[in-house]
């Protein structure tokens, strides 16, 4: 299994990318802002591009395939070439690798705090708003072929969310949130009841009472074995941004006002600090993956997506430990600890839709319907029953076949699943308590920043090393110069350049090659002028 | 002009593939010299003492380059090993120059944190200096060590397994691009062969082996009931996890 935190081997994507480098340098950069044509023509052909995320999931990639052949059926004149990804962040990069040389994709699913990078880019991504209203083309318009929902059927939230800047500049695809799975037996074995909300203060209680149960013999009388990890959470930028909200604290505003670093966060850490120093905590980045431990009884608070429900639980359809190290116990599904139960906050996630502006405006529109298709009835449920994600459109979630689904839950271990039907349970009854943070050029980097703190200090605590106000002062000064974070990082919906845009490493080299490459062939026709001239 | 603007743009793509490109041993054999002595350093540990260290422990080894998995915003993800065992280094600090430098066989000193990662042990966020010296560990014979616990001593080591058949993964298909099939070419590769009627997983980890290379296009033409020898680095992943950096079909 390949840790999916960011890093890639480059051999083969140098090239790639060197290629339409060299082959575009010539070529505009950016489109122009994009114009509502007439719509697409029956008698031309189009051909876009779609790059696609999956969460290493053979029946998504599946899904993907259908739903392009069934929309070819509806528009035989347009082609769509697939591109699959299991990384966000390798999207994230190569779109904006794709951007500095004019070769993004038509369509791809991304997060909006992509996007807002994206749109620093001028004209780069395509408005959906006028598209989206438009009688004729738009959601539900009279000239889409298939049943599409309309505006008013996407869920309200979830539509705001792909706001940026005023301008709708995405299209929900998928939801979710996280949940924290946990192990009841060994919970209840150690004395203890679930709340009907779980709470941070219960969390951290019962995992320090398990990590005291480590005998001397080096095995834990909670669960006999010599390892547990009472808690483990899956992504700490999720879990830091979540606890910030619901203590009410400050962590950014929609201007890309950085106030991360502040006594909350401090506050947080150090409770961090303690149950880790008691053994009660760690990470997916520090020890692997939640659902491995939670499914072999060394862990009893498993925080991860609610996109994650296959593989957690004894019973689960997907497993990557060994049939041998799986232990019997009964899987509660809850949302992630809360301060306040008579609140509950919890963060909304998911893939989102963005289409791309090209110098084509007849191509925008023929990916656009393709956008469209994705918001389609068959492609919503098809793609949630997958894992725990639920449909973004309200015509999906009260169809009979998506209602019928819901209401099987436990039938079996894979498609009705219990403790993935639970999941998307949860986030179905929990959407008006869902956030999320505000987007902006930087937002991205300013997320990684909140998990990296927790990393951070849970890795220090681990290696004995002080943690004390003097840590938490340079760990503020260090995570702002890792992640170039000054106080201010203003976006850029409308920003005119590209100037701020974090570029990949590799994409900063093949930018310097071309460069070097053209500087040899000025200097080598000097030369020649210069020898034409004698 | 034409063949001046091909020669830069020929020469900056080799440069590009020089830097990329993948270092797997081509070969098993040592080749350091007979009366090789690793002599460490002040301050090294032994292979024993790494094993003996705690997890989340300062260690600080000896070691030597096999092969480069992958390069990252100036972290390098290396598999190393000296005459008593190996070492994953994940993420160590690295400049990209600096990772120009690391050949097969390439003598590094690594300080950092030993981890564990669900069941792979590795030093995290090392600190590389390049020493003097070099070795490649050959190859162990590790085929009649596949399904028991002495494979364990041996993680991350260069080995070798022989005389092995490939089975079907799924739908009569000798590999599939991901663990489950989801992936396209240039994703990890997983394939499944036997030897003494049991059944064993391995990988083609495409950021240690990309698709270019001689390993990936061979798993990409096995076929099921293709009788095989192969050799890779035997990482851990909840088990054994080997990554393969050549097949030879017999």
């Amino acid at each position: 299994m390949k840790r999916l935190h960011l890093r890639r081997g480059a051999a083969a994507l140098a090239c790639l990318l060197l290629l339409p480098l060299l082959a575009s340098c010539h070529g505009s950069r950016m489109s122009d802002s994009f114009t509502m044509p007439e719509g697409i023509r029956p008698d031309r052909n189009y051909e876009i591009t779609f790059w696609a995320k999956n969460d290493t999931n053979k029946t998504q990639t599946d899904i993907y395939h259908q739903a392009i052949r069934d929309f070819e059926a509806y528009y035989p004149n347009i082609h769509v070439n697939l591109r699959l990804y299991t990384d966000y962040g390798k999207i994230y990069n190569d779109v904006i690798t794709n951007i500095q040389t004019n070769t993004t994709p038509n369509v791809c699913i991304t997060y909006p705090d992509h996007i807002a990078t994206y749109l620093t880019g001028a004209g780069t991504v395509a408005p959906l708003g006028e598209l989206a209203d438009d009688p004729v083309w738009g959601l539900g318009g009279s000239e889409v072929k298939f049943d599409a929902p309309t505006k008013e059927e996407i869920i309200p939230e979830y539509l705001g969310e792909c706001m940026i800047g005023g301008e709708l500049y995405a299209l929900p695809y998928m939801r979710s949130s996280e949940a924290c799975y946990v192990n009841r037996t060994m919970v209840e074995k150690l004395g203890f009841t679930l709340p009907d909300v779980l709470t941070w203060d219960f969390v951290w209680e019962v995992s320090d009472k398990a990590a005291q149960t480590l005998g001397s013999d080096g095995v834990y009388a909670a669960n006999g074995q010599r390892v547990l990890i009472p808690f483990i959470y899956k992504s700490t930028d999720n879990m830091m941004i979540q606890y910030l909200k619901q203590a009410d604290a400050p962590y950014s505003t929609d201007a890309g006002d950085i106030l991360l670093f502040n006594d909350d966060t401090k506050v947080f850490l150090q409770e961090i600090a303690t149950h880790v120093g008691n053994g009660a905590f760690s990470t997916f980045k520090i020890s692997g993956y939640p659902a491995n431990f939670l499914n072999a009884g060394q862990c009893i608070f498993a925080v991860d997506s609610t996109a994650g429900a296959t593989w957690m639980g004894s019973d689960a359809p997907l497993v990557d430990i060994s049939p041998d190290n799986l232990v019997d116990f009964e899987t509660a599904v809850y949302p992630v600890p809360q301060l306040d139960p008579a609140h509950p906050r919890m963060i909304s996630q998911g893939p989102s839709i963005c289409v791309f502006n090209k110098a084509d405006p007849e191509e925008v529109v023929a990916s656009w319907l393709f956008a469209q298709y994705l918001l389609s009835d068959d492609v919503q449920i098809a793609y949630a029953e997958t894992e725990g994600y639920v449909p973004v459109t309200s015509s999906a979630r009260e169809n009979s076949a998506y209602r019928d689904y819901l209401s099987r839950a436990g039938e079996d271990n894979k498609v009705h699943y219990a403790v993935k039907l639970a999941a998307t349970e949860l986030v179905l009854a929990h959407t008006s308590d869902t956030f999320v943070t505000p987007v902006f050029n930087g937002s991205s980097s300013l997320r990684d920043a909140a998990g990296n703190l927790i990393e951070s200090t849970v890795k220090s605590v681990r290696r004995r090393q002080t943690v004390d106000d003097a840590y938490y002062a340079k760990l503020w000064q260090d995570t702002r110069s890792l992640y170039r974070l000054d106080d201010t990082l203003h976006a850029g919906a409308d920003g005119s350049d590209l100037s701020d845009i974090p570029l990949p490493g590799l994409s900063r080299g093949l930018l310097l090659v071309l460069a070097a490459i053209w500087a040899g062939i000025l200097v080598r026709l000097v030369i020649m002028r210069l020898q034409a001239g004698k | 002009m034409k063949k001046l603007t091909a020669a830069m743009t020929i020469a900056a793509l080799t440069v590009c593939l020089a830097a990329c490109g993948k270092t797997a041993p081509a070969g098993g054999s040592a080749n350091a010299p007979a009366s090789f002595e690793d002599v460490k350093g002040e301050g090294v540990m032994t292979h024993a003492e790494y094993l003996a260290a705690d997890v989340d422990d300062e260690v600080t080894v000896e070691t030597y380059v096999q092969a480069k998995q992958s390069w990252w915003e100036d972290k390098a993800t290396l598999y190393t090993q000296d005459q008593d065992g190996a070492y994953f280094i994940y993420d160590a600090a690295c400049s990209e120059d600096d990772y120009a430098k690391l050949t097969p066989g390439t003598k590094i000193r690594v300080t950092g944190f030993k981890a564990e990662w669900n069941g792979e042990i590795e030093i995290a966020e090392g600190k590389i200096t390049i020493e003097d010296g070099n070795y490649i560990a050959p190859a162990l014979d590790a085929t009649s060590l596949l399904g028991t616990d002495k494979l364990l001593d041996h993680q991350n080591e260069f080995v070798s397994f022989s005389g092995l058949t490939i089975e079907d993964k799924g739908n009569g298909q000798a590999f599939f691009y991901n663990w489950d099939n989801s992936g396209t070419q240039g994703d990890d590769l997983y394939f499944d062969a036997s030897v003494d009627g049991k059944t064993y997983s391995f990988t083609v980890e495409s950021y240690l082996c990309d698709q270019n290379t001689d390993v990936y296009k061979a798993v990409e033409n096995l076929k099921v009931g293709d009788k095989i020898d192969c050799e890779g680095f035997l990482y851990w992943y909840e088990g054994a996890n080997p990554h393969i950096t050549k097949v030879t079909v017999k």
